[in-house]
């Protein structure tokens, strides 16, 4: 293949990767921007929604797009309950402080893990795709699902973006992130807020699990991975900026979906972890955020 | 800051009797819990470097074990493919391990609070990686182990042998005291009670006419050497260099053993890695025993106690001891 067409492959793969990353990071952004806690356990709300979308799918007989519907749609709303009992049993009760739910969310991500490994076991397991649908370019043929996968993300993102901005569920969010005290004083209860806000973010990395499950497969250390990505881009965009966020997820999808191709995959990342250290180091405030409050 | 200049000697007996009491034990315990103790004291020195910067300071790293892992490899590295003996590399881990605390200290520190967690938990990410990456040398996750021949020291006529249980045991035992000793004497020097004030109130402290960056950065540096001087004596004393040691986990473990034996208390890091130790082996036999076909690791144990530690005890079990009944606790 000559190096245009290479080139083309590298980034759709790049626009997958950043698909699945601008939901999963806005997650992670949404619950440190409104709640101020870093969610270290996100990467394993993100592995449970795949391994609950295979359990899924796995119940459902007959056509694939059967199993994976039912799939996208079961398997946020149990990781979205699970997040919201550990939101209510263990988050609230600690008063949100930043260093001790640090700690706790440490610890979630290790009992999640483990409880999916006693639960689902060590083998990697895939989710049929809805549709096995080859879109011809001239250089080579794509798989149609990831092309898809593109096209979902885009469209909840947009929606994401309609919530926040247009509607009053958005403002009460807003005015939680901006002044927690302050609305609470106008009549806004603060603290079903965090709660839904803690599941919200949990069911958005959900969905990207659910998405991108037909394409790699699912796994019980599935997580970490994701998760140090998603802390790149949503420190990279800025901490709790949304439209940051998106930008960031775009350059870090492409970069790495071209940068691997072309490097060792391990020295990319090495690069990127020190670059985001720098970031932070040196603009806190992220490339593309404002200055803190 | 509790206690005061009239508790002098209930400190010293104490920290001396905790000493007496190890060196006690080397003749007494039996061989598989002598090797486990071994093993204890040496992650007790890592734990008690780790609490010198989230106890005394209030600086949670989520990365400290770069500085162990800086130990581990600057020692055990150039054993390996230089031939080195035990001093030079010794020192060379420890001097390693002070450069790095230096570079992550003089960056870091630039940030504060969750921006500090984050930027020494990539840090350590990078230096992780970067073992991988050059597998060549570290052999990555496989490991190095160093020949047994090197791993001995003469001393005039004595000759010391590291593969040996109770040489083994007893300079494990040394370290630790060395790093008691100087922990107990930090803490309770006018360096350490600004340390506190840090902690405390930093807007407060430099008002006060403190420059609080030196200072804090003086506490990574230590706190740095003190784990990477662990790390070295790991590799001395166990012969196994492997990049699971540079690897997150064992950012978080020593967060865990502190915060159970009492952040802030000179013998809590002591404690909790003891407990947690036998814990986890503990629940490895229990778990097996009664839910054999369940593969629920000694990870999460660890998850489990991280929860209820910082959900219901927060203050650990020196901490919590401190606050009831023993005030002059350091």
């Amino acid at each position: 293949m000559a190096f245009g067409p290479h080139l083309l492959l590298a980034a759709l793969e790049g626009l997958v990767t950043s698909a699945v990353l601008a939901l999963m990071a806005l997650g992670l952004s949404l619950v440190f921007g409104v709640m101020r806690v870093v969610n270290v356990a996100h990467g394993e709300f993100y592995m449970l929604g795949a391994v609950i979308a295979w359990w899924v799918a796995s119940l459902v007989t007959g056509h694939p797009a059967l199993g994976f519907l039912a799939a996208l749609v079961i398997s946020p709303l149990i990781v979205g309950a699970i997040a919201l009992c550990a939101e209510r049993l263990v988050l609230r009760r600690l008063d949100y402080d930043p260093e001790a739910t640090i700690v706790a969310t440490i610890g979630l991500l290790y009992l999640l893990q483990q409880a999916a490994l006693t639960l689902y076991g060590p083998e990697a397991r895939p989710v049929p795709a809805p549709f096995s649908y080859r879109v011809l370019l001239p250089w080579f043929g794509y798989s149609g699902y990831k092309l898809s996968v593109i096209a979902s993300s885009a469209v909840l993102l947009l929606a994401t973006w309609f919530v926040l901005t247009r509607t009053r569920i958005g403002l009460v969010m807003r005015a939680t992130q901006y002044d927690r005290e302050t609305a609470q004083a106008f009549g806004i209860a603060v603290d079903r807020v965090y709660a839904g806000v803690f599941a919200l973010g949990a069911m958005l990395a959900a969905i990207a699990a659910v998405l991108i499950v037909p394409i790699s497969q699912a796994h019980y250390l599935m997580g970490l991975d994701p998760l140090l990505l998603s802390f790149i881009v949503v420190i990279i965009g800025g901490l709790g900026s949304l439209r940051g966020t998106l930008v960031a997820a775009l350059l870090i999808g492409l970069s790495d979906g071209i940068v691997s191709m072309f490097f060792s995959p391990t020295l990319a990342k090495i690069i990127a972890t020190l670059v985001v250290a720098m970031v932070l180091v040196f603009r806190p405030q992220g490339l593309f955020g404002t200055a803190a409050r | 800051m509790s206690g005061g200049r009239s508790a002098e000697g209930p400190v010293w007996s104490l920290h001396v009797g905790v000493v007496a009491g190890l060196l006690l034990l080397n003749f007494v315990l039996p061989d598989y819990h002598h090797g486990v103790f071994a093993r204890i004291l040496v992650l007790a020195v890592f734990a008690m470097g780790y609490n010198l910067l989230f106890g005394y300071v209030g600086l949670l790293s989520l990365g400290h074990a770069m500085f162990f892992a800086a130990g581990l490899y600057g020692a055990g590295l150039p054993m390996v493919h230089l031939g080195w003996g035990v001093p030079a590399a010794f020192s060379t881990g420890i001097v390693c391990g002070l450069v790095l605390a230096l570079a992550v200290g003089l960056l870091a520190l630039r940030t504060s609070g969750v921006a500090f967690m984050i930027v020494t938990m990539m840090f350590a990410q990078a230096l992780a990686l970067a073992v991988l990456y050059f597998g060549q040398w570290t052999r990555g996750d496989e490991g190095l182990v160093i020949a047994q021949a090197q791993r001995s020291l003469d001393l005039g006529p004595w000759r010391l042998d590291f593969t040996d249980p109770a040489t083994r045991y007893l300079t494990a035992l040394a370290l630790f005291a060395i790093v008691l000793s100087a922990t107990l004497a930090i803490v309770r020097s006018r360096f350490g009670r600004v340390l506190v004030a840090i902690r405390e109130n930093e807007e407060r402290t430099r008002m006060l006419g403190y420059d609080t960056f030196r200072n804090k950065l003086s506490a990574v540096v230590i706190s740095g050497t003190i784990c990477a001087a662990a790390g070295a004596t790991y590799a001395i004393l166990f012969g196994y260099v492997g990049s699971s040691f540079a690897g997150i986990q064992y950012s978080i473990l020593p967060l865990l053993w502190v915060l159970l034996g009492g952040s802030a208390t000179t013998l809590g890091p002591l404690i909790g890695t003891l407990l947690m130790y036998y814990l986890v082996d503990g629940s490895n036999d229990v778990l097996k025993a009664w839910l054999p076909d369940w593969r629920f690791s000694h990870l999460g144990v660890v998850g489990l106690a991280l929860i209820l530690l910082v959900l219901f005890f927060p203050r650990g079990l020196l901490g919590t001891l401190r606050q009831r009944w023993a005030g002059w606790l350091p």
